[in-house]
């Protein structure tokens, strides 16, 4: 079923989690290189589609291919350390107190790598420097604000230097020049060639940066086009744009907000 | 007199030294594994463990009764360790995969497993009486090969936790991501159960398995007060774990009290002493001019953004 370059593909894709139907028969495709923003409003399976792409739940029916391997398959046939995952941060600030070098250590782990290696300390301050927190390197995560967590998530997954990098929500709780960063850091990554999937609830300051936008809608891919496909600036969508399941691309007025 | 022959007499006492080894050795290995299970939310899966693991010990004197009655008690450890790993892979298996919740599959094994001691010990001819060293400790039930299996068991134990310690602390802290990172995270969260069941069981004849989960998470929350970091939280708790197993024990030589309730009380006290202390020593570098949140209890709230 894969195709040529592809690096995610679903196919026919169903979840069902507990009694909830998430998605009903997703057909997505992302190629080596494509930043593709995810759109939906809550609850609209958005999250459930990335994390299934990376096998983090199981599909119903249908069909994954994560560099063209079962993501919920031998956790072996997929190359990992390609993949780069940043959560949507859970807000848990209990537990056992670690430092945001130690969070960013463990991004560097994989299958082959039980161990951060040699060149850790370096990579891990490099990250945080990227999200503008390598000054609090050594300070508990557990003190931080949300925004400042989620960051020490995307440093986590930045670490990796993933040619594949997964956001889920990256931009909640964060203040506008965390946005910029952001942004910067995205566009570092295509001048590269990696590719971004990115759960958004609007564009943001990433809006010049997304090649292709898929809008989810009642666990149903509702549009999926280059953003200048709607023939509109792709400045911030809200991306509920229908009561029902609907075959139209949700329209301008519907999509667009000013950031 | 000197003031230290009291101590001198103690330390020559083969029983003492047998069990100072031991409470060393758990005091040190407890508090790795507690770590993890405190950082994964999971701070009472030592308590089911040690409950599975008097079934184990009843097991055992039912097997060493079948086999002669000369010492009955000589399987209980084994079989301890048996059924705490039994235990400890069926709450992972439960948590991951089954359709019971962790708190209602740890109150099974909690009810079971002291269920089941109880009843095995009368069918081997015993009485409950005879699960009471075990339930709370006792120091005189410490052998010579007991120490050896405790160091052995202590081995493994902190060979695991501090060889493994970054994919573990991954585990802990996000297994979702560890998953996503494609750490083998169903091989470590098994290897987290049966290591910390082996914790349970080495644990088991100083502290009792009533108490063993105490040694394993008291010392962590204490340090909890005193670290801003995991490596931080895991070392401090080893010494005072070490320092509270071998005082309390020390205690048992001048008082007749029971050593696991000393330990337990013991670290407690320590626990209280620091949940004081803290928050002034916490204080004390903003005062003198430090940034705020830059304080060894990492416990001042830091926003920068909303």
């Amino acid at each position: 079923m894969s195709s040529a370059s592809a690096i995610l593909e679903a196919r026919e894709l169903d979840v069902v989690l507990g009694s909830a139907r998430v998605l009903h028969g997703v057909d997505l495709s992302v190629t080596a290189g494509e930043t593709v923003a995810v759109l939906g409003s809550n609850g609209s399976g958005k999250s459930t589609l990335v994390k299934t792409l990376i096998g983090l739940h199981p599909a119903t029916s249908g069909g994954v291919r994560l560099y063209g391997a079962d993501p919920a398959g031998p956790s072996r046939a997929v190359p990992w350390q390609k993949v780069g995952y940043a959560p949507q941060r859970t807000g848990a600030t209990t537990g056992v107190p670690a430092t945001a070098l130690e969070v960013v250590a463990s991004g560097l782990l994989h299958r082959r790598r039980l161990r951060p290696g040699r060149d850790a300390r370096a990579r891990c301050l490099a990250a945080l420097a990227q999200v503008g927190l390598a000054d609090r390197a050594h300070e508990s995560v557990q003190v931080f604000s949300g925004g400042q967590q989620q960051r020490v998530l995307i440093a986590r997954a930045l670490v990796r230097e993933p040619d594949l990098l997964i956001l889920d929500e990256p931009l909640s709780g964060m203040d506008r020049a965390s946005m910029d960063a952001l942004a910067a850091t995205v566009a570092a990554l295509q001048r590269r060639g990696a590719t971004v999937v990115v759960v958004l609830h609007e564009l943001g300051p990433l809006a010049g940066l997304i090649t292709r936008t898929v809008v989810l809608h009642g666990g149903r891919i509702v549009h999926d086009a280059p953003p200048s496909s709607r023939g509109t600036d792709p400045g911030v969508v809200d991306a509920h744009p229908h009561p029902e399941p609907p075959a139209a691309v949700p329209t301008a007025p519907d999509l667009q907000r000013q950031w | 007199m000197s003031l230290l022959d009291p101590v001198t007499t103690m330390l020559a006492s083969p029983l003492m030294q047998r069990g100072l080894i031991a409470a060393l050795l758990i005091g040190l290995a407890a508090p790795v594994m507690g770590t993890y299970l405190v950082q994964r939310r999971m701070a009472l899966l030592g308590d089911g463990i040690g409950h599975m693991a008097l079934t184990g010990v009843a097991m055992g004197w039912l097997a060493g009764a079948a086999a002669g009655p000369a010492s009955p008690d000589a399987l209980a450890v084994p079989g301890a360790i048996v059924a705490a790993v039994a235990g400890a892979v069926l709450i992972e298996l439960v948590r991951t995969r089954g359709k019971t919740s962790g708190d209602v599959a740890l109150a099974l094994l909690f009810y079971g497993g002291i269920a089941g001691g109880v009843l095995l010990i009368g069918v081997a001819g015993g009485t409950s009486a005879n699960l009471t060293g075990y339930l709370f400790g006792s120091i005189s039930t410490v052998t010579a090969a007991d120490v050896w299996l405790t160091a052995g068991l202590s081995a493994v134990v902190l060979g695991v936790g501090i060889g493994l310690r970054h994919a573990l602390f991954a585990l802990c802290h996000d297994e979702e991501s560890a998953r996503a990172a494609g750490l083998p995270v169903h091989a470590l969260n098994l290897l987290v159960a049966v290591v910390a069941a082996l914790t349970v069981s080495v644990s088991m004849r100083v502290v009792g398995v009533l108490l063993v989960s105490a040694v394993m998470v008291v010392p962590v929350a204490t340090a909890q007060l005193l670290t801003r970091s995991f490596a931080g939280t895991m070392g401090v708790a080893m010494g005072l774990g070490a320092l509270v197993c071998v005082a309390g024990l020390s205690i048992t030589w001048f008082h007749a009290l029971s050593p696991g309730a000393t330990i337990v009380v013991l670290a407690i006290g320590v626990y209280a002493l620091v949940a004081v202390a803290a928050p002034v020593l916490s204080a004390l570098p903003a005062r003198r001019g430090g940034p705020p949140g830059d304080v060894r209890g990492g416990r001042v709230p830091v926003r920068s953004e909303a």
